[in-house]
């Protein structure tokens, strides 16, 4: 009864090439040689496909068979060591890297959106490739050449896979309390030793070496974030002919059981049991925390593009759903017919709330990514900008897509009524899944802190005040769309909403940091609700720009149904944005109670 | 060694579009994929070619709209160059028909072997490749499943409803594969981008030495006289296991003699 996964891949093209911008990417010097515009549909229909056939029919088995963790070994569902081969082959993993080593000189613009087709299919096993991609940004920007090409290679394909090594017991949202010890050998190695919990696909039987990297302490570093430095601890040492050799001193000790991505071995790894494990610093020592937020801007929008992956799987499987299922009569149908449930207008809303905030998720993601891409690509007061909005959108990406993803799988659940409860719809697999994107990663409180803390004092809020203000040309620009003059005058609205908060926490923030804190994860609500106004606005302007005139009249009517109704929400926030902290911190623990 | 692979373009089976209810056939003006049937045989000339230490994949199709992206894929898995015949006289062409111009693109080729699909997923005739051995005159094998090449002959395991018969022939001939019979591969990334720069020669019916009262409607000796909608499957019967179970499986699959 799960149904299958469908690409949406004109959404996805639209997207791509309207809304973010990526085929003009290939016009930047960066890209102009390998990056061809024209092959990005060709690409991702064949991505596509190989998603839809390949992957996404693991994904019950990942959930019910799990990764198991057998005489000190992680053994993953036999039928992702199936699918994990054929990926390896595809080479698709390696599209948006770079050519030096194997990959395809793709903006990761369209790598995202092959992610999407990937976590949509399943998220489970697409974390494999995902931690692997995290780990390959590090090394292409941190590692020396040497390292570079004795492990990006393989990590581009896949065959290697990769970690992050960050958390201890003692050390989650606060990573500068890590206290896993690194000694200097002498010979350039060092000796690790410690406990990281919670690693991502940090044992597995899927790829033929895992290269771990870990954040550690030399000896007599300074504490807290400044004395953190990253090594390089891959499972199998490499031998004279760079291929894997002797094991190294990491063993997974146990898995957790999860409340989903059942398939996704989450892994206690203990380093140095006998004596440590070998690994090679990446970048200078006491490098290591402002290494990771080099490539934590990509790893932060991987994840936010989970919410979007999986509410657009749960949202494909509840409408083939309310189209069959029937219950009631219609109002406007035959007296004593059963109408299917999607004639409801309480079921339509249902679908419709779905279809309007994957829409703007989508334009989100996407149009981060490109920000990132032309960060990258572009010098100068351009690349400042683009650096200023990638960082910006950020926090907005990750924190409320992942919350969307929560809230709309649960109304794809909503659709099947029982039917969703149980586990045979496949509707609560979803529901699941995508829990635990609001936490790791940067919880989604820690964004809401990053948003008020970092981005809003960029340029003492002017990054924020201009992105605003061009929304409020765009709110003009969207009055004279045919049908959309509500949309618009909602989007003014809103905007001058959240400026009026935005000034709000500058002023208060800067006397009473508690101030800005208290009120930072509705703010980051608000913010991020304008911002897709204004990115709704975009998709209902450029919507004719589709070949597909009843394609372009669907993101026209769920643009204006954003405008019209999920838009005006961000009003409401402002009271709690501007509460302050007073009666947060009111009670005691014991009043609490 | 030179292998020819006949792939038609279809309409997804997924979302296949609207009959038209005048010529009774399928509108054509959606996009078209490669046929799934024919995936196998370009994985089994794939492998051929491998097989004999060199060689090319050649593509033969007849399409709709110069329609190509069907092509695509199967350049994308490995395949060198096509050759493509599209024209708008080509609208009702018949099974025949098909065979005799996919026939002369074959022959102007001069391939050591030529595979087809044992059926097409949407005509379904399931009668192209022995029309087109007919065609030229070559030994026709249908349902190989397996394929040696030794020199200028060739040995084929032939699927059976028993189990298989080995059958030899000379080169050059036709083969139809089944489907499942090999396992096609995606597609890899470096695939698809060197697709984009190989050849697709694109034909018309007057390329190829024809005249439109030869193909199309016109030529056709074949006429769909009627459609009707497939019956909706029943549903089965269940059966809940009190440990007897398998004694009414048995007696069930006696009953259609199944064994
Ligand atoms: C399935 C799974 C996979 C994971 N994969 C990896 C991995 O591959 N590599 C890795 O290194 N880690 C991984 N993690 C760890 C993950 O990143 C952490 O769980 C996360 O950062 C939160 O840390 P914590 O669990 O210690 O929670 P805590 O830090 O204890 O947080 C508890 C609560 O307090 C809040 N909080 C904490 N500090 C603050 C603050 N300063 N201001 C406001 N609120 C605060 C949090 O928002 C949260 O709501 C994974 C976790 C899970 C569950
Ligand atoms: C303008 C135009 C309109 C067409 N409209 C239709 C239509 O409405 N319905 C329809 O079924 N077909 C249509 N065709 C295709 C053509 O008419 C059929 O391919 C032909 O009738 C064969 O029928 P079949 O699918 O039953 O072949 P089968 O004998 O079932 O096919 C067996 C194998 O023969 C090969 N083969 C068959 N046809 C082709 C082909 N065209 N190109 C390359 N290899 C081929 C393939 O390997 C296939 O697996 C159209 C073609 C053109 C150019």
């Amino acid at each position: 009864m799960v149904s299958d996964y469908i690409p949406p891949l004109k959404d996805i093209n639209f997207v791509l090439e309207h809304i973010a911008g990526a085929h003009e990417l290939a016009g930047l010097d960066r890209f102009s040689e390998s990056f061809d515009a024209s092959m990005v549909e060709p690409v991702l229909e064949e991505v596509g496909r190989f998603m839809a056939e390949v992957v996404a029919p693991t994904n019950v088995d990942g959930d019910t068979t799990m990764s198991k963790w057998v005489d000190g070994e992680v053994i993953t569902p036999d039928s992702f060591k199936a699918a994990y081969k054929q990926y390896v082959a595809t080479g698709f993993g390696s599209i948006p890297f770079d050519p030096t080593y194997g990959g395809g000189g793709f903006p990761w613009t369209v790598g995202v959106a092959i992610q999407e087709l990937l976590t949509s299919s399943n998220m489970a096993f697409s974390l494999c490739p995902l931690l692997t991609q995290g780990a390959i940004d590090a090394i292409e920007h941190h590692a020396d050449d040497k390292m570079k090409s004795a492990y990006l290679p393989k990590m581009l394909t896949g065959q290697w896979s990769g970690t992050m090594n960050l958390s201890e017991p003692q050390a989650g949202s606060d990573v500068g309390a890590v206290a896993t010890k690194a000694e200097p050998v002498g010979d350039g190695s060092y000796k690790i030793t410690g406990q990281k919990i919670w690693i991502t696909f940090g044992d597995h039987d899927m790829a033929e070496n895992i290269v771990h990297l870990v954040l550690a302490r030399t000896p007599g570093a300074p504490p807290g974030t400044k004395g953190i430095t990253m090594f390089m601890v891959p499972k199998y040492l490499l031998d004279g002919q760079g291929n894997p050799g002797e094991k190294n001193d990491v063993a997974c000790v146990s898995i957790e059981h999860k409340l989903g991505i059942h398939g996704s071995p989450t892994c206690v790894l203990s380093f140095g049991d006998n004596g440590g494990a070998i690994g090679w610093p990446i970048g200078d020592e006491f490098t290591g925390m402002r290494n990771m937020f080099t490539m934590m801007n990509n790893a932060r929008l991987s994840v936010g593009l989970q919410g979007l992956a999986l509410a657009e799987r749960a949202y494909q499987g509840s409408l083939a759903y309310a189209q069959e299922r029937r219950q009631g009569t219609a109002v406007g149908a035959k007296r004593g017919v059963q109408s299917p449930i999607i004639e409801h207008a309480d079921v339509r809303r249902l679908l419709m709330s779905q279809r309007s905030w994957i829409d703007a998720m989508r334009c989100l993601i996407y149009t981060n990514a490109a920000s990132i891409d032309r960060s990258k690509a572009l010098s100068g007061e351009e690349g400042e900008q683009a650096r200023e909005m990638a960082d910006l959108l950020i926090p907005l990406s990750k924190s409320l897509c992942t919350d969307l993803g929560n809230e709309l799988t649960s109304l794809a659940m909503q659709v099947f009524g029982g039917m969703g409860y149980v586990e045979e719809t496949g509707a609560a697999q979803h529901y699941r899944d995508i829990r635990i994107g609001a936490i790791y990663e940067g919880t989604n409180g820690i964004q809401a802190a990053d948003l008020v803390g970092r981005k809003l004092p960029m340029r003492g809020g002017g990054v924020v005040m201009d992105h605003l203000a061009a929304l409020d040309l765009k709110a003009k620009e969207l009055a004279s769309q045919e049908g959309m003059a509500v949309f618009a005058e909602n989007l003014e609205t809103a905007v001058a909403t959240a400026r009026d908060a935005t000034s709000w926490l500058l002023e208060h923030g800067a006397t009473d940091v508690n101030a800005a804190l208290a009120g930072s994860s509705p703010y980051l609500r608000m913010l991020g609700t304008v911002v897709c106004g204004g990115l709704m606005a975009d998709l209902a302007m450029k919507a004719d720009k589709s070949s597909d005139a009843e394609f372009a009249e669907a993101k026209k009517v769920s643009a204006r149904f954003f405008g019209e109704q999920i838009l005006p929400t961000a009003n409401g926030l402002l009271g709690a944005v501007t509460a302050g902290p007073d009666d947060l911190f009111a009670l005691t623990p014991k009043q609490l109670a | 060694m030179k292998v020819a692979v006949c792939v038609k373009q279809i309409p997804d089976p997924a979302d296949p579009g609207a009959l038209d209810p005048e010529t009774r056939t399928l509108k054509r003006d959606v996009k078209l994929i490669l046929d799934e049937s024919d995936s196998y045989g370009v994985e089994m000339a794939l492998q051929l070619v491998d097989a004999a230490g060199g060689g090319e994949v050649v593509l033969v199709s007849m399409a709709p709209n110069n329609e190509r992206s069907g092509l695509s894929t199967a350049l994308a898995m490995g395949a060198a160059s096509a050759t493509l015949v599209s024209d708008p006289a080509l609208v009702g062409t018949d099974a025949l028909t098909t065979a005799k111009i996919l026939g002369k693109i074959i022959s102007d080729q001069e391939p050591d072997l030529v595979i087809a699909g044992s059926e097409s997923s949407d005509g379904y005739t399931g009668t192209v490749p022995e029309q087109i051995a007919g065609v030229l005159g070559w030994p026709s094998v249908t349902a190989a499943k397996a394929v040696a090449i030794d020199g200028s002959a060739m040995k084929v395991e032939r699927q059976t409803d028993a189990g298989y018969d080995e059958v030899e022939c000379s080169l050059p001939a036709v083969i139809s594969v089944t489907a499942g019979v090999v396992e096609p591969r995606y597609p890899s990334f470096k695939g698809i981008m060197a697709a984009k720069s190989k050849p697709v020669v694109q034909m018309t019916v007057a390329d190829l030495g024809m005249t439109a009262a030869e193909v199309g409607w016109a030529g056709s000796g074949q006429e769909v006289v009627d459609v009707t909608v497939a019956p909706v499957r029943e549903a089965g019967e269940k059966i809940e296991d009190d440990g007897e179970a398998h004694l009414k499986i048995i007696e069930f699959l006696e009953s259609v003699k199944a064994i």
